[in-house]
């Protein structure tokens, strides 16, 4: 703040302090001790007694302390203080500590590749509070995922299994795009390609004639990501059609409506929210889960 | 001197006035000359039209009375939220969002954090993602349209209290809503929370 700023407040707070001092040097002796006031109310009357001594000496101690207070702490003006206390500065004291602390163990856990930690007892518990904190609110707690979010305790991956994908998957996040083909597609043609869909995983309730038309419009729109065979492709994290499990539900209608209006899934990017070291650890619980 | 203050209740107003304003003089005035607090911070922008208008719904619904947006400099806060909250991002916030309150989490750097898909899961029915969630579901949000009619005068308004709106802003701030609800605006206010300081601490 400016100088001109800075005296005011440091004058202010300085006279206040005095203005204190001088209001309990008046009150510490009153002209008539030991009678009353005069007022009578009710017949209550009141003494004219100075303050009781605890009192008045509570109140020095207030005022000492505070002179002590503000030669310590930052308090008059631009005045840093004996102590240079500085909220950011205590900030910054406490992560060196923790970082001084956790720092080695994170060190020593980065060494190991990720499917190696994943056996470790130790970096799975601390993997699995991070987890709890920053992953469940979206997979769940138990890791088991729900409508839209991949379930991790499976052994379905959409974009790779490997640790280090695992990792590269949660500091960068992921999106997927999976593209609407109503405007391609017409409607029939939409019918038949779910029905085609629905057959690779060999479903009982499946129109075998529809499923056979599908299978072109399936080769031309949908194969350069599912692949032809509908294996999938982690690159593009294009899902297995033919294991029966589904990220959007399973019923005809959920299919038709994916294949018609695309499906954005969006992992968010951890890399600024827990920093490397940490989603080392969290990686491996993940891996972990999944074993 | 006690004795004339307590029989003339003028007086004493008038020395009990002095006393507080010099109270609030010192903690105030030295705020207001100070360029951390009020100059914004590299790469802040103003909120869009639809970000606006999902910021009313914020505060219309009372959001911040259980979400706070102030990450205090205290390591176990920037550990779980991030960078702790500086001034200067919140220069254009009128009013301030701080709330005092942390029935839910902390929201100054909820933006980015979860994709658009789960807010609309979660503002729709929040035990669906979170079950042990006791926010209140806001389904309403989904039917209703943005009032967009109302935006050029909210930016304006805004502009009198010094956020840089252009007259192009303002002009254009009813475009292209049509077919935006509440819950959309609502996420997109949440989505730019916090966005501009990107370091974790």
């Amino acid at each position: 703040m400016s100088s001109a700023v800075s005296w005011f407040v440091t004058i202010a707070t300085l006279v206040s302090l005095l203005v204190f001092f001088l209001i309990l040097q008046l009150n510490k002796s009153v002209s008539r001790p030991g009678q009353t006031t005069g007022h009578d109310y009710d017949g209550i009357q009141e003494y004219d007694n100075p303050l009781p001594a605890w009192w008045y000496w509570g109140f020095m101690f207030t005022i000492v302390f505070g002179i002590g207070y503000l030669i310590y702490y930052p308090g008059l003006g631009n005045y840093k203080g004996v102590s240079g206390w500085t909220q950011v500065g205590q900030l910054e004291a406490d992560q060196k500590e923790a970082d001084d602390k956790y720092g080695p163990i994170f060190a020593q856990y980065r060494s190991v590749p990720v499917e190696e930690l994943a056996t470790n007892p130790a970096a799975l518990k601390m993997g699995h509070r991070m987890f709890i904190n920053n992953c469940s609110v979206c997979h769940g707690a138990t890791g088991e995922g729900s409508f839209g979010f991949p379930n991790l305790t499976d052994s379905e991956w959409l974009w790779g299994s490997e640790g280090a994908t695992i990792e590269t998957t949660i500091i960068g996040g992921r999106k997927a795009a999976m593209p609407a083909w109503e405007g391609v597609l017409n409607d029939s043609q939409i019918t038949e390609v779910t029905e085609y869909v629905l057959s690779m995983s060999a479903r009982p309730d499946v129109d075998q004639a529809l499923a056979d038309k599908g299978q072109q419009h399936f080769m031309t729109f949908c194969a350069a990501c599912h692949g032809p065979e509908g294996k999938g492709q982690t690159m593009f994290g294009a899902p297995d059609l033919t294991n029966d499990i589904w990220l959007y539900g399973n019923s005809r209608s959920r299919i038709e409506y994916a294949i018609k209006k695309g499906r954005n899934g969006e992992m968010p990017a951890f890399a600024n929210k827990l920093g490397e070291d940490k989603v080392h650890i969290l990686a491996a619980y993940v891996k972990s889960l999944s074993q | 001197m006690n004795d004339f203050i307590e029989k003339n209740i003028g007086v004493m107003m008038l020395l009990i006035l002095i006393a507080v304003s010099f109270g609030g003089m010192v903690e105030i005035i030295p705020l207001m000359t100070q360029k951390v607090v009020t100059q914004p911070i590299e790469g802040l922008k103003p909120l869009t039209p639809l970000q606006l208008a999902g910021r009313d719904v914020y505060i219309r619904e009372g959001c911040y009375v259980c979400h706070s947006q102030m990450i205090r400099p205290l390591r176990s806060e920037v550990e779980r939220y991030g960078h702790y909250t500086v001034a200067g991002e919140l220069v254009y916030d009128h009013p301030f969002q701080f709330g005092s309150k942390r029935t839910g989490p902390d929201l100054a750097r909820v933006g980015g954090l979860y994709s658009d898909d789960w807010h609309r899961a979660h503002l729709f029915d929040p035990r669906s993602v979170v079950p042990e969630s006791n926010m209140p579901a806001f389904s309403w949000l989904f039917d209703t349209p943005v009032d967009a009619e109302i935006l050029p005068a909210k930016l304006s308004a805004l502009r009198t209290v010094g956020v840089p709106y252009t007259d192009e802003d303002i002009a254009n701030a009813a475009k292209g809503l049509d077919d935006k609800t509440e819950a959309d605006a609502l996420i997109a206010y949440l989505q730019q929370l916090g966005t501009v300081i990107k370091e974790r601490r």
